[in-house]
């Protein structure tokens, strides 16, 4: 199995040596003769992800003298891949086009009900899907190359760390070193996937997220150990696109996220296929004679010990940031202890005035890839003088591109409750039928959508939704319910017939109908029953096609 | 078949707090302030100006108004305070007679005491309880004791009985229905009659208006099936491997979503009959103005009256007035329950109707034309518009402009048969004549409003369009008719519109609400095979409305994540939005065409209510891979001319 795992190598058919043999020679000249080839910028990024990038293009149009080093240090498994980060490479990008592979697949189910003959049997090719994301990431990484070189932004393939506060030493894959000196400093680094560290063969017959999307073979009867949304992301399409799936947890899914429609998720998940090891921890991994791995693990819940053997084994469950080859101490760069984040305040500066983290490696950032690209761009601005404007890290939307994929922003109704206390909090909820889940007579038990406000909401600044979607990529309208001000006024006029049409009815509190049941709602069907909450102030419609009725949370 | 209508069976309140519709919480009754009393302080302080002694008689008028409409509403209607003593024992003499009534407490309103001065006024009586029987001042408590001894109180409670209903509403679609459910939860005695009309081809479906049956509902699963034709297309790249050929089949499909529309009906009947509103599948006409004829399929003729009426009957598609149109075309009211493939289809106009069903037979494989007299989509943004347009016309779709038919004739019969269409060109005398299986008319639509006896109660009608023009609060000029839904004249004819107008007219009529139907920013979304979502103003209205200077445009082509690996067009998918230059770039023209161009329309719809602004844009975060996120970045102007096309990713 592992004999088969991608090893990327950069320097492809494409003539990437046109850039490189330069930054190379430099290189080579810088480390013969550190002070004569010591270069300087106004700005140095260290980390060419969607952060670093942002933050150094932006820069850049603002008329400064930037570089940015990149590095990709191989996965144990050794898979590495271009510019651009996790995002574009081992991240959001690969995983939702492997997503979307999953969901054409239920789209070929759906078919027949809507007319379509496709004749059977209908096979999933990894091997051509595989080919096909990685040569669009592929196209990314050049991309990305492009841009910099149009906007003039130094680009160097070095692995870099501190030799002082204004100097970073960067080494090639070859060895070479230069130096790099700037006014300022953005660190960038991102995170890498965690390994356990006491479970025998973990790192030796494992794989990571790095290394999934570039398999060139299929994974096959895969054990995805965690309970991050990558490890159900990833166990999510694995299922999807036909494999044997299990997904193995310690304790909860998805932490941090609302721990109601966490459950929606796996449920769902469920009830597609995928295999749940609930309460178990794995112990050791041996790989047998003929070339599958064996997984012991305890199961806490019974004190025994449980056995299986499958082909691929994902470690999904963590990651952790990029700072212990940077000598950030050299800097005298500060990072949290703990989990070896670097510390920041609301400037993005970090223990040292001039030198800042953005992204994933921040302490305290939602690790996201749109808010390391707006960190990075006002990070630049704030540098160069175009604005003042501070990062706002509140209310961040995200969308957990599951089976059925769940989108959130705001509050978990956890935390709802824990900051403004139970007695405050109303939260409106429904579950509901997508219009086209029912000539695909598609279940839809876990479509379900909740969103909680203030009571006595004279200043009902705080409605924040959060909603569980369908999937079918229509997580993308989330984005325009980020909350703001007078969000208990908006919800007027629906469209029509879509699912979105459901956060425009918020009816009863559950405060008043605490005994009632959130029933289905059929999206296009069964009319709903307005007279349960005679004084809702909303829309209960619930006659039309496409309304939804929120009912209260029991 | 007529049902005896059972009203609907509140218990008798069993102490004065609980009287049925009438106790509303104070929160809701806050409403009674209504209009711009009611605004947020934002909103009022952009409006004030000199005129705020205007303002206050306005408010004044407004809860005037009000309480007429709760006095005229409610068989008995009780204006007292929670704590007062009188009013309690009024409350318990109607409740030990089983009476409903109806209660609106001042000391929990928030502006009770102006809801008193105008009371005041009304009735010449300063204190409470004050009591209204069928619209007649009874007095305070002792009068009203004093009647029932007298019997006074009985002969008024008595003649409430002259009318068989509350309210009688005719159509029963989205808004009619959704009127009726509330006007039943007050408490009212409702009844709807639907009556569905065969179409020239005989078609004819069940209870729920054309949305459910012949509308949105249908379409939208037509379009999702033109979507997975698509997906199938797709899921090659993506590495899904199957039999080449694969075959569409239209029966199967049409049986599919025919049986999910028998669901829907069924479903609806059920809600009515649980709610207690009364459903008569008959005709209705008006004879006087509280007296309506139904007549059944089957002639016969029944006679209700009402106090109130509510005029729902929505619209019907337009035929041409050529010969053989009739005859030999079908329309939007056909097609969906068409028993056979059409084949080559020729759809002749350019409505939203015409370009979604051109799209999703041609999506499902079949040889289509569209015949356009003059322009795409007329109202919506033109330059979508033609986006729309020429996205179709890349996949297949053929279009013939400028034309209009002039002819229709049938060459043989058959399921389908085969037209013979000849149509003429707008510019010139060249003809053409093409050969067709299936000629869709989608030509517009006509407002089912004179055959119902409209002239006869005095009702106003727009004689050019048929359709009804009405006041602020959905009122004709025949203040106990109303109007709702697609018959409206200057409205939008959408589902949702109808739905919110239903339900907001029945509790003003009946409730203590005096909330009106906001149809300003109102989305909407073409199903056409690239899905095009609008809100708010089209280039060329925001122009007209605020001068091209004052408006600044931001748009971009994108390139959806999922098309990149299926290979589909680049530089298609397009975002722009208006933004207002002069009120902090508020946005005020939202447009999209890409997937799920719905879905992504009505957040930002939510945004827009909320007084978007571009800055708000520019500070809301993106959610990666998406295409909505692409309104978070939107950076180049129309004005700057700047190249928008997207190079590599």
């Amino acid at each position: 199995m592992m004999a088969a795992m991608a090893v990327v190598v950069l320097r492809g058919p494409r003539g990437h040596f046109r850039w490189r043999v330069p930054t190379c020679t430099r290189g080579v000249r810088g480390a013969a003769s550190p002070a004569g080839g010591q270069q300087d910028f106004d700005l140095l990024v260290i980390g060419g992800g969607s952060g670093g990038l942002a933050c150094a293009k932006e820069a850049a149009q603002l008329g400064k003298k930037v570089a940015v080093t990149d590095y990709v240090e191989p996965s144990p498994q050794g898979t590495r891949w271009g510019l651009g980060g996790t995002c574009v490479n081992v991240g959001c990008i690969p995983k939702k086009l492997m997503h979307q592979a999953a969901l054409l697949g239920d789209m070929i189910r759906d078919a027949h009900h809507y007319g379509w003959e496709v004749a059977q049997p209908v096979q999933h090719d990894w091997n051509k899907m595989a080919e096909a994301v990685q040569n669009h990431v592929k196209s990314l990484n050049w991309g990305h190359r492009v841009q910099l070189q149009d906007r003039k932004v130094k680009y160097f393939n070095i692995k870099a760390s501190f030799v002082d506060k204004h100097t970073v030493c960067g080494v090639t894959k070859s060895g070479k070193e230069t130096l790099l000196s700037a006014d300022h400093i953005v660190i960038a680094t991102g995170g890498r996937p965690k390994y356990p560290t006491h479970i025998e063969g973990a790192s030796e017959y494992g794989i990571t997220s790095d290394d999934i999307f570039w398999l060139k073979e299929s994974p096959g009867k895969t054990l995805v150990v965690g309970a991050s949304y990558v490890a159900l992301e990833c166990a999510g399409f694995l299922t999807g696109i036909g494999l044997d799936t299990t997904v193995m947890m310690r304790s909860i899914p998805l932490r941090g996220f609302d721990q109601q429609m966490s459950s929606l998720v796996t449920e769902h998940m469920e009830s597609h296929g995928t295999r749940f090891l609930k309460g178990c921890v794995p112990s050791r991994i041996e790989k047998l004679p003929a070339g599958q791995l064996q997984v012991t693990w305890d199961d806490h819940a019974s004190g025994k010990e449980g056995t299986g053997i499958f082909d691929t084994v994902l470690w999904a469950i963590g990651r952790v940031p990029e700072t212990r080859n940077l000598n950030l101490e050299k800097a005298g760069v500060n990072t949290n202890p703990k989990n070896q984040k670097i510390l920041v305040d609301a400037q993005e500066a970090t223990s040292v005035p001039h030198i800042f983290a953005i992204g994933d490696v921040a302490e305290g950032r939602p690790e996201l890839t749109p808010t390391a690209i707006m960190a990075g761009k006002l990070l630049a601005q704030r540098l160069y003088g175009k604005s003042s404007a501070l990062m706002d890290y509140s209310n961040v939307p995200t969308t957990v591109f599951t089976p059925l994929e769940y989108g959130c922003v705001g509050l978990s109704e956890e935390e709802a409750v824990t900051v403004h206390g139970q007695e405050h909090v109303e939260v409106y909820h429904a579950y509901y039928k997508p219009l086209e889940f029912t000539v695909a007579e598609r279940d839809a038990s876990q479509c379900y959508i909740k969103m909680w406000g203030l009571l006595y909401t004279g200043n009902a600044d705080s409605g924040h939704p959060s909603y569980l979607l369908r999937g079918g990529g229509q997580a993308a309208h989330l984005q325009a319910f980020r909350p703001g001000p007078y969000c208990d006024r908006l919800l007027r006029l629906k469209h029509h017939p879509c699912q979105t049409e459901g956060t425009h009815v918020p009816s009863p509190t559950r405060r008043l109908l605490s005994q009632l049941d959130p029933g289905l709602t059929d999206l296009g069907a069964s009319p709903g029953d307005s007279r349960r909450h005679p004084w809702s102030t909303v829309c209960p419609a619930g006659m039309a096609p496409g309304s939804i009725q929120l009912t209260p949370v029991p | 078949m007529e049902q005896p209508p059972s009203p609907p069976p509140p218990p008798p309140p069993t102490s004065p707090g609980l009287g049925k519709a009438g106790v509303v919480p104070s929160r809701r009754l806050g409403t009674v302030r209504g209009g711009p009393m009611s605004s947020p302080p934002e909103r009022r302080a952009r409006l004030s100006s000199p005129g705020t002694s205007r303002q206050f008689s306005e408010a004044r008028e407004e809860v005037r108004r009000r309480l007429r409409d709760l006095i005229e509403g409610n068989r008995v209607m009780i204006f007292s305070k929670s704590y007062c003593p009188h009013s309690t024992r009024v409350k318990e003499l109607f409740s030990s007679l089983g009476i409903d009534y109806n209660i609106l407490e001042l000391d929990q309103v928030d502006d009770g005491a102006n809801v008193q001065e105008v009371l005041t006024e009304i009735s010449n009586q300063k204190t409470v309880p004050n009591i209204f029987v069928n619209k007649v001042h009874m007095g305070g408590c002792d009068r009203t004791f004093q009647a029932h001894q007298n019997g006074l109180l009985q002969k008024l409670l008595q003649e409430d009985v002259a009318h068989d209903y509350d309210l009688i509403i005719i159509g029963g679609g989205s808004g009619g229905l959704s009127c009726a459910k509330e006007a039943a939860n007050l408490g009212k005695k409702v009844m709807v009659l639907d009556f569905v009309v065969p179409s020239p081809q005989d078609t004819t479906w069940g209870l729920g208006g054309t949305c459910v049956n012949v509308g949105c509902v249908p379409k939208k699963l037509m379009h999702q099936a033109a979507l997975l034709g698509q997906a199938l297309q797709d899921s090659r790249k993506f590495g899904w491997a199957y039999n080449q050929q694969v075959k569409h089949n239209w029966e199967a499909m049409t049986e599919a979503i025919q049986n999910h529309i028998s669901s829907l009906n069924w479903g609806y009947r059920l809600t009515l009959r649980e709610e207690g509103v009364a459903y008569v599948n008959s005709y209705g006409e008006f004879v006087e103005p509280h007296k309506i004829k139904a007549t059944s399929k089957k002639g016969q003729e029944t006679f209700y009256t009402a106090a109130k009426f509510v005029i729902a009957t929505g619209e019907r598609p337009r035929y041409l007035g050529i010969p053989g149109d009739k005859e030999y075309c079908i329309t939007s009211d056909d097609l969906f329950s068409l028993p056979y493939c059409p084949g080559r289809t020729l759809v002749v106009g350019a409505s939203y109707v015409a370009l979604e069903c051109a799209g999703f037979l041609a999506g499902l494989g079949l040889d289509v034309t569209v015949m356009v007299r003059s322009i795409l989509l007329r109202d919506f943004d033109q330059e979508m518009a033609e986006k729309v347009g020429s996205y179709m016309e890349q996949h297949g779709v053929k279009f013939l402009r400028k034309f209009i038919p002039v002819t229709v004739q049938q060459l043989e019969k058959g399921s389908p048969g085969i037209l013979k269409v000849m149509a003429r060109s707008t510019e010139g005398p060249e003809t053409v004549e093409g050969i067709y299986n299936t000629v869709l008319l989608a030509v517009g639509r006509d407002s089912c409003t004179r055959k119902m006896g409209l002239e006869k109660i005095g009702v106003k009608i727009n004689e050019k369009n048929g359709k009804i023009p009405v006041n602020d609060v959905e009122q004709t000029n025949v203040p106990h008719v109303y109007a709702i839904g697609d018959v409206l004249e200057g409205k939008p004819e959408l589902t949702p519109v109808a739905i919110q107008a239903g339900k907001l007219l029945a509790r003003r009529l009946f409730g203590a609400s005096s909330e009106k139907c906001d149809y300003t920013n109102v989305p909407t979304t073409v199903f056409t095979p690239l899905e095009y979502g609008c809100c708010g103003l089209s280039e060329e209205k925001a122009i007209e409305v605020y001068n091209k200077e004052n408006i600044e445009v931001y748009h971009t082509l994108f390139w959806p994540l999922e098309w990149t690996v299926a290979g589909r067009d680049n530089n298609t998918c397009y975002a722009k939005i208006i933004c207002n230059k002069f009120d902090s770039d508020r946005v005020i023209g939202f447009h999209i065409l890409g997937p799920n161009a719905g879905e992504i329309t009505q957040g930002f719809t939510a945004a827009m209510k909320c007084g978007l602004t571009k800055q708000q844009l520019n500070d809301t975060i993106g959610i990666h891979p998406t295409c909505g996120e692409i309104f978070t970045t939107l950076q180049i102007t129309k004005s700057s001319g700047l190249d928008i096309t997207q190079k590599g990713c």
